[in-house]
């Protein structure tokens, strides 16, 4: 079956299977026809979740399986959509404490990404709130890991892109909140300094995020809104929302039911921020109420936006340049980007807090990441990108990966040693591998 | 819609499930009642935490028939509900072979389902409301060399719930007949089937769903199975038993 990322780049066919009880999942990985890797639910834009030989869809493990209403503890199958957990405890006054753009992700996707959210600086990445997972081994034995039992299997299970073994289970711990609304403020930022000075001086508020505008170049390189964000209190709310604080307007979603050319995607994300950008100037750094829906997925009421670029797919480029460099990396990238002239592309900027980790992505500095659709243009300029982000002492987010060069991660990350070495010892090596592990030998 | 608690009988089959899902969805607590109740824990848990209701399961085997009765004394309540998913598909070729074996196929797909919902139906007439769901199978519309035993079977289910509603017609109790179609669950796993005629459980549980809520009597999942049955019907014997179909 043909399979692929997000990106729609590369398109792979796989085997695929989706077993739904354990004993069928151990059963495959008994085989012994090789490595396998686990699936969720293929939001990783490009190949961490494909492996032709052998691709497991986990998402027919998907039960909650308990939940303490005092700890906010949920655990289950990891599998389970991270949709359906907001949908089940939103109402009950919990929130997950760590969310990519989409929600629709697995429990064990999120866990194997160790995935970062707005509020990275504030709260680090998802692995910061998982308890325990239960992991299958490269035997088929089936492992409880913690910060207390195998805690070196834990920490790799997190930001291990499924290559330590299969979560079968985790606990996760959910953020308590009181309504389902965010209070955005929304601040204008001429140039790259200013939209740094002002995450720099914003630390304090629980989420914030940037768009750049890369078609901006000179004095206005890095133009850019940032959006603070914070969960509203329900005294905080108007009378009219306050007395069903979880219930926020209801969205129609679209779907794209094709590809679109791909200029025409950069021609529309450009006049839309345009058109933000000068209303927000002209209303002043207003504070606004925004349901949950629309701050945390904006792009989740468009299914299969990946559409709009166009048949060959979309990769995406996610950097992070620790802070010490990340003023002159980040404007040597946005110069790259802009020379390049294909410049119409929002970038997404995000400071991240600092982070200690076997294999995960975020350490502390500035991320940066865009989406480019697949032509022989976009994929030498991000091997310049590349480049910029290595002499930068930056290193990629191999959630968001198709393409990298083995040598180039090599260069990036010290740890790729040490996790080669785990995945030889503990035998994981031989029983699980993605086309990205291949591709970069990991 | 409220009130009052379903029970699913084969609460461990894939239909089954679902249909416990969606009634769960709409605020009902869930019996699910089955052979290994301890394997549907987790599926309990994941109902009561989802949508906030009790789910339960509970021991029931339908081919103890003299245990029937005290099963149902030693539920908490009498459901508002009850869904019968319990069959079995069989080997036919095996069947063929084996009378014991064909004899359990039969057994499970009618004489246990119906005895039990005959049982329910007596306390329902009682209490003077409920709802009382079997589900069936088109299969049972005309026996096929494919699958007659199990055919045969689900055609005697199927007129014992029409017998049943029949009866219960003028005492508020109603009793509805599923034929879902083909339905992609673990019991046709191994077949090929057209797509087209091939609904989900989840749909399977929506439509039993809206028909409970619209007392439907007899539901075909896809419409176009009625049609598909109403012509496999009208094909006169003589050429019918020449077809392989
Ligand atoms: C629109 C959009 C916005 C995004 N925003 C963010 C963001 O803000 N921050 C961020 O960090 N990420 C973000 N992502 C990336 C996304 O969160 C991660 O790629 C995540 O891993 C996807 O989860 P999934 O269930 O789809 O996993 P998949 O894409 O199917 O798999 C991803 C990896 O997880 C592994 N995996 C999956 N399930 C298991 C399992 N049960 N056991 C072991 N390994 C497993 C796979 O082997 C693979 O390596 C975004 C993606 C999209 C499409
Ligand atoms: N799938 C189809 O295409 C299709 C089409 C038409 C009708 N149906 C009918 O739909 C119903 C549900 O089937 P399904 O497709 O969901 O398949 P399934 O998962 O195999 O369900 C069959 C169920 O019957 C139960 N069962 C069998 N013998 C039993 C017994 N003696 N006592 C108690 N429970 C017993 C099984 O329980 P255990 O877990 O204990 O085995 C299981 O829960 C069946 O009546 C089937 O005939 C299915």
């Amino acid at each position: 079956m043909k399979l692929s990322g997000w990106g729609q780049f590369p398109v792979v066919s796989c085997t695929l299977e989706r077993p739904r009880v354990q004993a069928d999942l151990q059963a495959l990985l008994a085989r012994g026809h090789g490595p396998v890797i686990a699936r969720g639910m293929g939001r990783s834009y490009g190949d961490s979740a494909l492996n032709p030989a052998m691709t497991i869809d986990m998402t027919g493990f998907c039960r909650m399986l308990a939940f303490d209403p005092v700890t906010g503890l949920l655990e289950a199958e990891a599998g389970l959509l991270l949709a359906d957990i907001i949908a089940a405890f939103l109402p009950r006054g919990w929130f997950p404490p760590v969310t990519p753009g989409t929600r629709f992700v697995t429990l064990g996707g999120m866990i194997a990404a160790d995935v970062h959210g707005k509020n990275h600086h504030r709260h680090g990445s998802l692995g910061n709130f998982v308890e325990w997972l239960d992991l299958l081994g490269p035997k088929g034995e089936i492992l409880r890991c913690s910060r207390q039992e195998n805690p070196e299997l834990f920490a790799r299970t997190l930001g291990g892109m499924g290559l330590t073994g299969i979560i079968l289970r985790a606990a996760l711990r959910l953020l308590p909140v009181e309504t389902g609304w965010i209070r955005q403020r929304t601040l204008v930022q001429p140039d790259l300094e200013g939209v740094m000075a002002a995450f720099e001086s914003s630390q304090d508020a629980t989420y914030s995020v940037a768009w750049i505008d890369c078609l901006a170049r000179g004095n206005a390189l890095g133009r850019s809104l940032l959006f603070l964000g914070e969960h509203a209190r329900r005294r905080e709310l108007p009378d009219r929302l306050a007395a069903q604080p979880f219930s926020v307007p209801s969205r129609r979603g679209w779907s794209l039911p094709f590809a679109l050319p791909a200029g025409l995607l950069n021609r529309y994300s450009v006049r839309a921020f345009n058109a933000l950008y000068y209303q927000a100037g002209r209303r002043a750094l207003t504070e606004r109420l925004v349901d949950w829906e629309r701050y945390f997925y904006p792009l989740d009421a468009l299914a299969h936006w990946h559409r709009l670029y166009g048949r060959r797919g979309l990769v995406q480029f996610q950097c992070v340049i620790p802070l010490a460099s990340a003023r002159t990396g980040i404007a040597r990238l946005l110069e790259t980007i802009a020379d390049a002239g294909r410049g119409s592309f929002l970038a997404v900027l995000k400071r991240l807090g600092a982070q200690e980790s076997f294999f995960s992505f975020p350490m502390e500095g500035y991320t940066l990441a865009l989406d480019f659709p697949v032509n022989d243009t976009t994929l030498a300029l991000m091997q310049r990108l590349d480049a910029v982000t290595l002499e930068h002492g930056g290193r990629f987010y191999l959630a968001k990966d198709a393409r990298l060069a083995r040598e180039t991660l090599e260069a990036s990350d010290a740890r790729v040693g040490s996790f080669r070495d785990f995945r030889r010892i503990s035998g994981a090596g031989q029983s699980f591998a993605s086309l990205q592990s291949g591709r970069l030998s990991l | 819609m409220s009130g009052g608690s379903v029970l699913v009988l084969g609460g461990s089959s894939d239909i089954g499930l679902a249909i416990a899902r969606a009634f769960a969805a709409e605020g009902h607590d869930i019996l699910l009642a089955a052979r290994r109740p301890a394997e549907l824990a987790a599926d309990c848990a994941d109902i009561g935490l989802r949508h906030g209701v009790k789910a339960r399961a509970l021991r029931f085997d339908a081919l103890e028939i003299e245990a029937v009765e005290s099963f149902l004394d030693g539920l908490e309540e009498l459901p508002a509900i009850v869904v019968c998913c319990v069959g079995v598909l069989g080997d036919q070729p095996l069947l063929e072979q084996d009378p014991l074996a064909a004899a359990g196929v039969i057994r499970a797909n009618f004489e246990g389902p119906a005895l039990v919902l005959g049982a329910l139906a007596n306390r329902f007439e009682a209490r003077g409301s409920g709802v009382l769901v079997g589900v069936s199978s088109v299969a049972g519309d005309r026996g096929r060399a494919r699958n007659y035993v199990y055919g045969a079977a689900k055609a005697g289910f199927t007129a014992f719930l029409s017998g049943l509603r029949n009866r219960l017609a003028s005492r508020n109790v109603h009793v509805m007949t599923v034929k879902p179609g083909f339905v992609a669950t673990r019991m046709i796993a191994g077949l090929k089937t057209p797509p087209a005629l091939t609904a989900l459980p989840q749909e399977v549980a929506m439509a039993v769903l809206k028909a409970v809520r619209r007392r439907r009597d007899v539901v075909y999942v896809r419409r176009v199975w009625w049609l598909v049955m109403r012509v496999i019907c009208a094909i006169p014997e003589r050429f019918f038993k020449r077809l392989n179909i």
